[in-house]
């Protein structure tokens, strides 16, 4: 009877700490989970499936991202080719400036030689910003022409988008040059939603995955 | 008072900071070699260099333009034998004139940023400055001609 005490003592002890160990472990292992799950690719890479992301709702705010950034205000210096684009129907910019290297124009025919740092009050006048140009011969960032498919996968990919990752895309939205869409200067319409409107759908769009629409 | 610097000369003048710089340099400073063609910076006209840059001056306000250096077609060279001024007068490129102090201004960037300018590379820049007579072809020679009195040191007159 001692001897089976003693023998049940033995093995009790071990039992119970790796109870408790395990129970530990458990415990964090759930907690880890409840944040991010981890899934291994046969390639050998992993992805994080974040519990934010929401393709529904992102492919929606893309959508009312997209129709800003087909409004004349984004698309005329997003051109498929080497001159800007002008009016609400985009015609070729008169005069056909060229992009240029840096996309700030060439020789005697650069963007701030005739667009000031702020607009120039009157119709048919340049409309102006500190910073005005196009994107550069290296990262064109072509709007004119994209599907919403085409230029979710664009503006997600840091290769296409100028090496913007997250962040720098999140706060993109604020830039000046871009925020010059929304003060067009005299008879030209403004992009069809507010600049909050149009940044709350950005952040979405970008927080909840990033997602490209079909 | 705004302070320009006109052709390396200083001039102090009294204007609203707003005011278009062609007004400064026609009406105030009184060189009036620069002209208003369309005052909506769509004929190239009015075309001044600003530290270099070939800015229209009729939608450059004033303001923009203290402190920095501009040149005017009077200032171009000292004594009209900048390059393109030789070959203007060799080509004999003007009919009526009135575009062409931008012309050479404008042509001015192109040749120092491009010595020896292709007729595309030419289209290019020259793109901007309209003339109502049409000399476009006589201008195009003359760049050309510019550009080897420019490359090869050539003396004229």
């Amino acid at each position: 009877m001692k001897h089976f005490a003693a023998n049940r003592m033995r093995y009790f002890l071990p039992v119970k700490t790796i109870i408790i160990i395990t129970t530990i472990v458990s415990i964090i292992g759930i907690m880890t989970t409840a944040f991010k799950s981890k899934t291994v690719f046969p390639g050998g890479h992993t992805k994080y499936l974040d519990k934010n992301k929401d393709s529904i709702e992102s492919v929606q705010a893309f959508m009312k991202v997209y129709k800003v950034l087909m409004s004349p205000r984004c698309v005329n210096c997003h051109p498929a080719g080497d001159v800007p684009l002008q009016g609400e129907d985009s015609h070729l910019h008169t005069m056909f400036p060229k992009r240029g290297v840096d996309g700030k124009g060439i020789y005697a025919m650069k963007c701030a030689n005739c667009h000031q740092p702020t607009n120039t009050s009157g119709l048919h006048t340049p409309p102006g910003n500190p910073n005005w140009h196009l994107p550069p011969a290296d990262m064109k960032m072509v709007f004119q022409g994209r599907t919403a498919h085409q230029l979710a996968k664009q503006l997600s990919d840091p290769k296409q988008n100028g090496f913007k990752n997250k962040e720098q895309l999140i706060s993109h939205a604020s830039d000046q040059l871009v925020m010059s869409a929304w003060n067009p200067g005299e008879g030209r319409l403004l992009p069809p939603m507010s600049h909050e409107e149009f940044k709350k759908a950005w952040v979405t769009w970008i927080n909840k995955g990033t997602y490209v629409p079909k | 008072m705004i302070s320009l610097n006109i052709n390396q000369k200083q001039y102090q003048i009294d204007v609203n900071p707003d005011m278009p710089l062609l007004w400064a340099i026609r009406d105030i400073v009184g060189l009036t070699g620069t002209k208003y063609g369309c005052g909506v910076a769509q004929c190239g006209a009015c075309v001044v260099l600003m530290n270099g840059q070939a800015v229209r001056s009729c939608v450059t306000k004033v303001g923009r333009a203290e402190e920095q250096k501009i040149v005017t077609i009077e200032g171009l060279s000292e004594d009209n034998k900048h390059p393109l001024q030789l070959a203007w007068q060799e080509i004999d490129v003007p009919q009526c004139g009135y575009c062409q102090s931008g012309q050479l201004l404008s042509a001015a960037v192109l040749l120092r940023e491009n010595p020896n300018p292709t007729d595309h590379d030419i289209d290019d820049a020259m793109a901007g400055n309209i003339c109502r007579c049409g000399t476009y072809l006589r201008i195009r020679k003359a760049i050309h001609r510019a550009a080897e009195i420019q490359l090869k040191g050539i003396k004229i007159g």
